[in-house]
């Protein structure tokens, strides 16, 4: 269970840092300036997590 | 050269937009810094204890089973050893760390508390983990201050469940270990849904396998676990006791509620597991009690969710569905304040040691030191909490 839970949340951590990388790269590509706002934002809960803030 | 003017505009718009994408970037920089530095201040903020004259020793939870130790829940251990033998009591806080009354009145019992008769145990974060959270989406405040003889003391605010940052992920449905019953997919993070505990369970199973080990090693008589429900939950200003518990808790209910403030007294259900006051009786041989409070702030009900309204118990949205007789019990523009509801414990828990060395004389317990309910409501709870800066550096520690 423990080692399962491990798994899941290294695999978890993984995904997080490709959205993250994903949204910069959103972020520089749009030419939009509301889509800006809008991955900033988004990108701000991801990063907590990364970060184990929250 | 000569540049085109559509090139030159279009350089300019570039420029523009690498300087807007900056400035947005910055934006939310010091929003994640701000709310980051938040959350970790939160995580992080150290909560003093004075020991009481009466503490002989402070062990770790880890000292009982590995699987804890240097885990964010290898909480504190509190012993006070009597000046005479007599009978084990263990109080704990902190089980469900948003219901902070149930460890501030542990925290009195470490700070004041001297055995006479018999050993107390008390542990003031149960499930530390949950204290470094707050229930996400509920913009509840990361902490509380209390004032004090001498100036404040600030408490971290926590949560019903254990941090999803020491444990996660949570599965689809939470099958109870052993009894193979199913819970809600998120009591997999609530320490009182996960008694008896597992040792190769997950952080919280290995907590409360862990305090089973305590209290099974060091042959707790008496368990007391603290807690504060909402008002529109049934089980509220009761005792909750495991069947061989039932006389020592109905002895306690008559005597608080004949001399002190109404208390009732409820039966542990045999077929509702994971729950200290079934488990704890069933997989040891203490008495398991549970201590039920109010405390308005949980409500569903209430308005804004304040430090106010968490110190005060006063809302007036929680005082019109008691007007609608929403409630399972009475509140109104006086609220709960946190020295009633502290009051209600300490004096619940000095009850239980009276009654039980009315019923054991033999093996007594007998405290002196901690307020009861009329004491902490006139001087109120901060008057005996103890100032860190003025005690002996060793007799200070932290939570």
């Amino acid at each position: 269970m423990a080692l399962l839970q491990t798994l899941i949340t290294t695999i978890y951590y993984g995904l997080i840092a490709y959205v993250v990388l994903i949204l910069v790269w959103n972020l520089v590509r749009t030419r939009k300036w509301q889509n800006e706002v809008l991955y900033v934002i988004v990108l701000i809960p991801f990063l907590l997590r990364l970060f184990r803030l929250k | 050269m000569v540049m085109s003017a559509g090139r030159v505009d279009s350089r300019v718009h570039g420029n523009v937009a690498i300087v807007r994408k900056l400035a947005f970037g910055a934006l939310g920089l010091v929003l994640l810094i701000a709310s980051g530095a938040s959350f970790y201040r939160h995580r992080h903020l150290e909560e003093p204890v004075v020991l009481s004259a009466g503490v002989t020793e402070v062990k770790r939870l880890g000292e009982y089973f590995e699987g804890v130790r240097g885990t964010v829940n290898d909480c504190n251990v509190y012993v006070f050893e009597g000046e005479e033998a007599g009978a084990t009591m263990m109080v704990i806080g902190g089980t469900h760390p948003e219901e902070p009354a149930a460890r501030l009145a542990a925290w009195l019992f470490a700070e004041n508390a001297v055995m006479e008769q018999g050993r107390l145990i008390v542990v003031l974060s149960a499930n530390r983990s949950a204290t470094t959270v707050t229930r996400v989406g509920g913009a509840y405040p990361p902490d509380f201050t209390i004032p004090t003889d001498w100036g404040e003391r600030t408490f971290r605010m926590g949560d019903r469940w254990s941090n999803p940052l020491d444990q996660w992920p949570d599965p689809e449905v939470y099958i109870h270990y052993p009894s193979r019953q199913n819970l809600a997919y998120v009591d997999i993070r609530n320490l009182n849904r996960t008694w008896p505990g597992r040792s190769n369970g997950t952080l919280t199973e290995r907590t409360t396998y862990a305090l089973m080990e305590l209290i099974r090693r060091e042959e707790v008589d008496v368990f007391i676990d603290l807690h504060e429900a909402e008002l529109q939950y049934p089980v509220i200003s009761t005792i909750v006791a495991h069947d061989s518990g039932e006389e020592l808790a109905t002895f306690v209910s008559m005597m608080l509620s004949d001399e002190e403030f109404s208390m009732g007294m409820e039966y542990s259900p045999k077929n509702l597991h994971g729950l200290s006051h079934r488990e704890v009786g069933d997989y040891s041989e203490a008495m398991s009690l549970l201590f039920e409070a109010p405390e308005p702030f949980l409500d569903a009900t209430r308005g804004r969710t304040t430090r106010e309204q968490l110190l005060t118990g006063r809302d007036e949205f929680v005082v019109k569905a008691g007007e609608h007789g929403l409630l399972f019990e009475q509140i109104d523009e006086h609220g709960w304040p946190i020295d009633v509801r502290v009051g209600r414990h300490t004096s619940a828990v000095l009850m239980t040691m009276e009654s039980w060395t009315e019923l054991y004389p033999d093996r007594p317990l007998r405290c002196r030191g901690v307020p009861r309910y009329a004491a902490v409501i006139e001087r109120g709870v901060g008057h005996w909490l103890r100032d860190p800066s003025m005690a002996d550096a060793g007799r200070v520690v932290t939570e």
